[in-house]
């Protein structure tokens, strides 16, 4: 059983349990699935600086911030308790694209070229860490949701915004991926 | 315990939010221990499915593997079904609630956050979730990209309120 647990999942059980998070979180408290809410509560509980948008009731919904403290223990736990014994295999066309772009390190769950604190203080960091997190951060919340928020629980519910966002969502990252990292990473590295 | 009647006063969300909380009462402490139980197998499912690799998202943005095509697709397909479900059958909650589910409005901000997004996502290799999963996973450098996901939001309420920004 724990070798099994131990390997890496396959998508349709890692789908399957991922998608009865939304009965489940429904069944148990009414609530909605949707993780980029957890930023928006800490800027209401941290600074709320006056704007209307922070001002609310945060510890209401503060289920989202148990959730997502969840969610950093589920890493740690898998990480270092269920960790699995093999690298990562990282498709070769992907790799030799990577490869293209600089990256050499292809051994972890995250590039260690880029995912590290000596790349924080770099060009990398500034592109990785802070404009990609600020693009992440503003981006869902202009946009009402991510890819929980509108991809699974609004494509559950049938929501066409949340198709239309879901859309949206794949074609930024095609253009950030194909257009976007190439310039960068010539300009920058 | 009785459940609330839905003639009592309505509850108050935040606008705009997209994760309500329809549950008529709050959540003490223990309440909101369920979630923080739900969330911990969902980071687990995050790291053992390999979700949270950047590569994986680089694989699924390159058309290079459908692993990420079927992880999506497959929740997806069971939430819709569990959602089916629970309208059809009118299941209720375990306080006997009536689940209530929050119609979105379309608006033009869907496409241009989602696009902002998506290319926030194929730098940091996440999305919201993720990033704490990437956190728990050794990669503590990421919290930076976390505190930096919060400016982002933080940023955006201001110029909601400043600039009209919706």
């Amino acid at each position: 059983m724990l070798e099994f647990i131990t390997q890496p999942w396959h998508w349709s059980v890692a789908g399957l349990l991922i998608g009865l998070t939304v009965p489940t979180l429904l069944l148990i408290g009414n609530k909605s699935l949707g993780i980029s809410s957890s930023l928006r509560h800490a800027c209401a509980a941290c600074m709320p600086a006056n704007i209307g948008f922070f001002k609310y009731d945060w510890k209401r919904e503060a289920w989202n911030l148990f959730f997502v403290a969840g969610v950093f223990l589920g890493g740690v736990i898998a990480t270092f308790v269920l960790s699995n014994p093999n690298t990562i295999t990282v498709a070769p066309a992907t790799q030799e694209a990577l490869q293209a772009l600089g990256i050499k390190d292809f051994s972890g769950l995250m590039p260690a070229d880029i995912f590290s604190w000596e790349a924080l203080a770099s060009a990398k960091g500034l592109l990785f860490f802070i404009i990609g997190g600020f693009l992440v951060g503003f981006g869902t919340r202009y946009a009402g949701g991510c890819t929980s928020g509108h991809t699974i629980m609004g494509l559950s519910n049938l929501q066409w915004p949340s198709l239309v966002a879901t859309i949206a969502f794949m074609a930024g990252g095609f253009a950030m991926t194909h257009l976007g990292l190439p310039i960068l990473m010539r300009l920058l590295f | 315990m009785n459940a609330p009647k839905d003639t009592l006063d309505p509850i108050i969300h935040p606008e705009a939010c997209e994760a309500p909380n329809e549950q008529r009462g709050g959540e003490g402490l223990m309440g909101n221990l369920k979630y923080l139980i739900v969330g911990t197998i969902f980071g687990i499912v995050f790291v053992k499915a390999e979700i949270i690799s950047w590569f994986r998202i680089q694989e699924m943005f390159r058309m290079h593997s459908f692993h990420m095509y079927g992880v999506i697709g497959t929740a997806v397909v069971v939430g819709l079904i569990s959602v089916t479900l629970i309208k059809v059958f009118k299941i209720k909650t375990v306080n006997g609630e009536e689940v209530k589910f929050t119609p979105k409005q379309f608006s033009p901000s869907q496409i241009f956050g989602g696009l902002i997004f998506g290319l926030g996502w194929a730098l940091t290799g996440a999305c919201p979730g993720p990033l704490f999963a990437q956190i728990g996973s050794g990669f503590v450098v990421v919290a930076v990209t976390l505190l930096s996901a919060i400016a982002g939001t933080w940023v955006y309420g201001w110029m909601r309120e400043k600039f009209n920004l919706k």
